[in-house]
């Protein structure tokens, strides 16, 4: 019994009871209280992460308590190398949205109380070992972003006229998501009733599996079904379209959680229940999911290049970037599966930065119409350095953290899909398109008359968030061994579960290097010898 | 104290890293702070570069020297269970000599900057970045395995961007930096599928490593666990990086943009050292080239075209700058072909000489153009008067670049042509015909723009700008007599035949002479060329038009037809028809549903008599 996952839980819970009790107008204190709690759960992820101990591997600082016994549900919290990364991940944007949410002036006590329980709910997802608590968190996450887009949104204007209003974004997204879960609730309850163990928990459903597996139909019927359903999240294509939009729509700080963390929840579950509860349906299905990838990843940059408002480009290049992570899952070896999450963790952080500069962009100039904007670097030195550094890390720049992620889903696919790695890699150069074309529309070129009373951010604290995901990018970028060990220790026996073949990395050929036959009688290479 | 080899090495790679993050830090509204701190590294990377060449070359007997070449130290940076990435200094005779051009080369140009951008207001920026460029360069120079190289790779090409864009607020100079950008990433995706291509055609314990594919590659193509056949397709991929890199046939459209770029610069990276990445990857990696005679053959005629067909171009050039570059391209095709043709010293060579003569015109060129504030030639003239010592910089580098008998450029062309007409004979004429169109351009931007009317006042720069060229002159007219083949390992091999050296020097002859009749003179009139071959003249302005097709695929076929279909599919299908459309059926099948419960008892009432009357008329038919 840990009470580590209960403090990264209970943290912003707790903080979204204090802000309720608190009046509605003292909004220092409320932005107090968030800072506290999202800071205590960032405090807690980190120390997760820096006491998970990798070679053990497995579950562990888990919390069980038993609630309804007849239907085998128990409140059960625990972590494993693959969520403790996504924990952080969690904590960090959420800690740094709440410092970009200073911003939001109106109605400041519902605001900060709906984003806490946000929080509180993804924070749930990742934690929870139990499906029916999974599920419980997962709608707790999804709910409060139908008031926080509709409420504090903004709409998406082109020439100053409304694209999509943000009823528009929220309604869609809530409708999407709400889907979304009842079809993956159909297959959990079908998984559950199925699988006779009487039991929501995901340990305890996986030995059960090992001795007793689920028989061949029922996991093929299952398996879409689970991933239809986390899939709309992820965003998977075609059923994405209610993100890019959704992301416009929300106010930078729920943008920054919504692209940053929420699609992850999709790409997670996939990875935690359908995964692992269901291998051989899996290992039926995802040579399709692999496919979809390649649309998601090549369509969703097309579109992206084609956008001009800036939350809609770095919306649809999060669609694109997540068919790179559900590329990674499909590949089924430990190194793509390793590149994926990392990915998760990478691309989180990412446009968790992209969006809160957005959001500052947006708050001083009004408009996100690329062809309105220009110049900016001018006036937003600060903001300028940080949305090429946010622009370069999308791009796959050596040094960041979504190089490393790119690099191992590569690697790790290209025995198994090369056509579909092929295609991926080439989707690096077209992020790179879209995202110079962002830079560049934004910030270079000459100083624009109109944006002349716009303000950098001046104090250090204003800072803070965005120095704090720079340096999270570059630290996993440079150094990024600490976080693999974790993933890997995680990655590694599910893969070796799914696909015992894998398990010894590599089909053995019968002459290894170190054993090399005497060299057949084999004409040499006719190659043209070094010139002396 | 004793100095340990690997310390030392890690010390050529981190501390213009060190610098950079310094400068980041610390130094952002400090100008001398950054400037200091840049140079201040850069000098300590050059010092341990040569204390380890100087330890390297010490013959000691009793106990085995610890700086033997070759020398490797390296961190692991990832290491999962099939898959080990590590990040290190790999020493030897080429890295050695590389990185003495770029920290040597380099230095003069940091030093050179701070009279240059004296007047910038980003001058810490400037500085930083040229600092993080010094580290990335390293980076490759030093790579140990085909990761590090490619990371190297990116860097550079990241931060040739921010310095191209430097004056950001030029838009000329914000698109010249993204199309550099655009257009190595292109390459660089071949590269990236060559380099993954390699790592999985070795079915056990695959590796990046350098040194272990070396020796390992030959003895598993020997027992043919690896099939020769898929080698020349991983060499065609592999080779796309240096044709992005070092601005090949047919994408070498960004180099001359990039001289959107401060002067220094254009000297530094897209003249002496990034450019030059792509060949220097060739001889690192040249025991995966040479057992692949095609891919050879290809490297030699993409060189070749480079060479000549950049030289077509600086024919009918005026800006300055631009000269330069396409010659730069023209030098770089010359030593692509060299390693085509199986020369990787002869590269090398050319590469060392050229990086010493094409700074120093750059760096003359810029000189000109901070006295001036000028860079197009036609508007230049007599500048011999007004600015002595920079233009006899430019003429020592121009001559060096011509091929000009006893000057560095000569000895290291000379190589490359005797190997050309050793192998392969059309090249060499190619290349032949090259030789003299350099020294005709040359000549050309020489007799315009430094002797004759002067036009305007130029002034003289400052020692912070002269001194560098002094040195760069220095090392142009000796770069040929210091042996720098025999350091690469090459041994003996005195071509006693003249022939071709004779060429040389008569090609080069005609074409000073053709420059000086023409541009000096006034012999023959460059206007009544210029009319006389009125087509080819405005195909070459036109630079082969191959800007237009490239933008025109951006522009209109990826912008507007590619990412214009994806949109419409986007707006009118998936969101109008497939989204919208479920929600306008849901909508209209709840207005019908609607009717079933619409709380009026008169309908309810009709509905039920309608029902006893058709079950009725049902029963009484029966």
């Amino acid at each position: 019994m840990s009470c580590l996952p209960l403090l990264i839980l209970l943290a912003p819970a707790l903080g979204a009871i204090a802000i309720a009790a608190v009046g509605s107008t003292r909004h220092a204190l409320v932005r107090r209280i968030s800072v506290l709690a999202t800071g205590l759960s960032l405090i807690g992820a980190l120390w997760a992460v820096a006491t998970y101990d990798a070679p053990t591997g497995g579950y562990q600082h888990e919390v069980l308590v038993p609630w309804i016994r007849s239907l085998g549900i128990g409140f059960h919290l625990g972590v494993d190398g693959i969520s403790v990364v996504l924990v952080l991940l969690h904590a960090l944007c959420a800690f740094t949205g709440v410092l970009i949410s200073y911003a939001i002036k109106d109605r400041v006590k519902e605001y900060y109380l709906f984003y806490l329980l946000l929080i509180t709910g993804v924070f749930g997802v990742f934690l929870s070992l139990d499906l029916f608590f999974f599920y419980f968190f997962y709608e707790m996450a999804v709910i409060p972003m139908y008031p926080l887009i509709g409420i504090w949104g903004s709409d998406v204007k082109e020439h100053g006229v409304v694209r999509f209003s943000k009823e528009y974004a929220t309604m869609k997204l809530t409708i999407y998501l709400t889907l979304g879960a009842a079809v993956a609730l159909i297959g959990l309850l079908w998984l559950y009733v199925s699988s006779g163990a009487g039991t929501f928990d995901i340990p305890r459903l996986q030995q059960h599996f090992v001795t007793s597996p689920l028989g061949m139909p029922l996991q093929r019927a299952i398996f879409p079904l689970l991933f239809i359903g986390f899939g709309i999240i992820a965003p998977m294509w075609p059923l994405h379209s209610w993100s890019p939009i959704g992301h416009a729509a929300a106010p930078s700080a729920v943008s920054m959680l919504h692209a940053g963390v929420l699609m992850k929840l999709g790409s997670y579950a996939i990875i935690r229940i359908a995964l692992s509860l269901l291998p051989e349906g899996a290992q039926m299905w995802l040579p399709w999911v692999a496919a979809i990838c390649v649309m998601n990843i090549i369509y969703g940059g097309f579109v992206a290049m084609a956008q001009k408002d800036l939350k809609l480009t770095i919306g649809y290049s999060s669609s694109s970037h997540m068919g790179y992570v559900l590329l990674g899952i499909a590949c089924l070896t430990p190194l793509a599966l390793d590149g994926a999450v990392l990915l998760m963790f990478a691309h989180g952080l990412m446009t968790a930065l992209a969006f809160a500069l957005v959001g500052h962009v947006y708050d001083q100039t009004h408009t996100r119409y690329l062809p309105d904007l220009g110049g900016l670097a001018h006036q937003l030195p600060f903001i300028a350095t940080c949305g090429v550094i946010a622009a370069m890390a999308s791009s796959g720049l050596p040094g960041f953290a979504n190089f490393v992620a790119e690099l191992l889903v590569f690697l790790g696919g290209w025995d198994r899909y090369p056509a579909a790695i092929v295609c991926g890699v080439f989707g690096v150069v077209i992020t790179a398109v879209y995202m110079l074309r962002l830079v560049r529309g934004t910030f270079f070129g000459p100083r624009k008359p109109v944006f002349t009373h716009v303000q950098d951010t001046r104090t250090l604290f204003a800072r803070l968030p965005y120095v704090i995901l720079v340096s999270a990018l570059l630290f996993v970028g440079c150094w990024p061994q600490p976080l693999l060990r974790l993933i890997d220790a995680s990655s590694r026996p599910l893969v070796e579960r799914i696909r015992p073949s894998v398990a010894l990395a590599k089909p053995t050929p019968e002459r290894t290097l170190r054993r090399l036959p005497p060299p057949r009688p084999h004409p040499a290479p006719s190659g043209r010898q070094g010139h002396p | 104290m004793v100095i340990s080899p690997s310390a030392l090495g890690w010390t050529i790679l981190l501390s213009p890293l060190a610098a950079a993050c310094g400068i980041q830090l610390f130094g952002v509204h400090r100008r001398r702070l950054s400037a200091t701190l840049a140079i201040g590294a850069l000098l300590v990377s050059f010092a341990s570069t040569l204390l380890w060449y100087t330890f390297s070359s010490i013959v000691t007997w009793a106990v085995p020297n610890p700086f033997q070449l070759p020398f490797e130290a390296s961190l692991s940076w990832i290491s999962l269970p099939g898959l080990t990435i590590s990040f290190g200094v790999l020493i030897d005779q080429l890295s050695l000599l590389m990185a003495l051009v770029v920290t040597g080369v380099g230095s003069a140009i940091f030093i050179y900057s701070t009279a240059y951008m004296a007047d910038d207001d980003a001058y810490s920026r400037y500085f930083g970045v040229l600092s993080l460029f010094a580290f990335s360069m390293l980076t490759i120079v030093l790579a140990t395995n085909w990761i590090q190289l490619f990371m190297g790779w990116e860097l550079v090409g990241f931060s040739s961007y921010l310095l191209i864009g430097h004056w950001y607020a030029k838009p000329s100079a914000a698109e010249a930096g993204k199309k550099a950008f655009m257009v190595n990433r292109v390459a660089d995706f071949g590269f990236m599928l060559g380099i993954l291509a390699l790592w999985a055609v070795l079915p056990v314990d695959r590796t990046f490593h350098f040194q272990t594919l070396e020796k390992q590659l030959p003895l598993l193509i020997q027992t043919g666990v690896v099939s020769v056949a898929v080698l020349p397709l991983i060499g065609l991929l592999l080779f796309c990086g240096p044709i992005g890199k070092s601005a090949q046939f047919p994408l070498h459209v960004w180099l001359p943009d990039a001289m959107e770029g401060p002067t220094p610069v254009s000297a530094l990276i897209h003249a002496a050292t990034m450019v030059a990445a792509g060949v220097y990857m060739l001889c690192r990696t040249f025991w995966l080239f040479e057992i692949v005679p095609s891919v050879l053959t290809t490297i030699t005629w993409v060189g070749a075209a480079t060479a000549f067909l950049a030289a077509c171009l600086a024919l009918v050039e005026f800006d300055l700058k631009r000269i330069l570059a396409y010659s730069t391209l023209s030098q770089l095709g010359y030593m692509v072909m060299a390693l085509g043709l199986g020369g990787a010293v002869a590269g090398m060579y050319h590469l060392t000489t050229h990086a010493f003569f094409k700074a120093l015109l750059f760096l003359a060129a810029g000189s000109v153009i901070h006295g001036t504030h000028e860079q197009d030639i036609r508007k230049l003239g007599g500048l011999w008067h007004s600015m002595r010592w920079t233009s006899l910089a430019f003429l020592v580098g121009g001559l060096a670049l011509c091929g000009f008998p006893g000057l560095s450029g000569f000895f290291s062309k000379d190589e490359i042509l005797v190997l050309a007409y050793g192998h392969n004979a059309p090249a060499f004429w190619l290349a032949l015909v090259t030789a003299g169109m350099t020294a005709f351009y040359t000549a050309r931007a020489w007799f315009i723009a430094f002797t004759g009317k002067a036009h305007g006042h130029g002034h003289e720069s400052p020692p912070a700008m002269l001194i560098p060229l002094g040195v760069l002159a220095f090392l142009s007219i000796i770069a040929g007599y210091i042996g720098i083949p025999h350091f690469l390992g090459q041994h003996g091999e005195h071509h006693a035949a003249w022939l071709v050296p004779g060429l040389s020097i008569a090609v080069v002859a005609v074409g000073l002479l053709l420059a000086w009749l023409i541009y000096s003179r006034g012999t023959v009139s460059a206007q009544q060329l210029v009319q006389a071959l009125a087509l080819p003249y405005s195909f070459l302005q036109r630079r082969y038009y191959i800007d237009e097709i490239y933008m025109w695929y951006v522009e209109t076929v990826q912008q507007r037809w590619i990412a214009g279909a994806c949109a419409w599919v986007e707006r009118v299908i998936i969101i109008g028809f497939l989204v919208n459309g479920t929600a306008r059926l849901t909508r209209r099948a709840g207005h019908i549903l609607r009717l079933w419960q619409t709380g009026r008892v008169q309908t309810y009432v009709l509905g039920f008599l309608l029902g006893i009357v058709s079950l009725l008329t049902l029963a009484l038919r029966r």
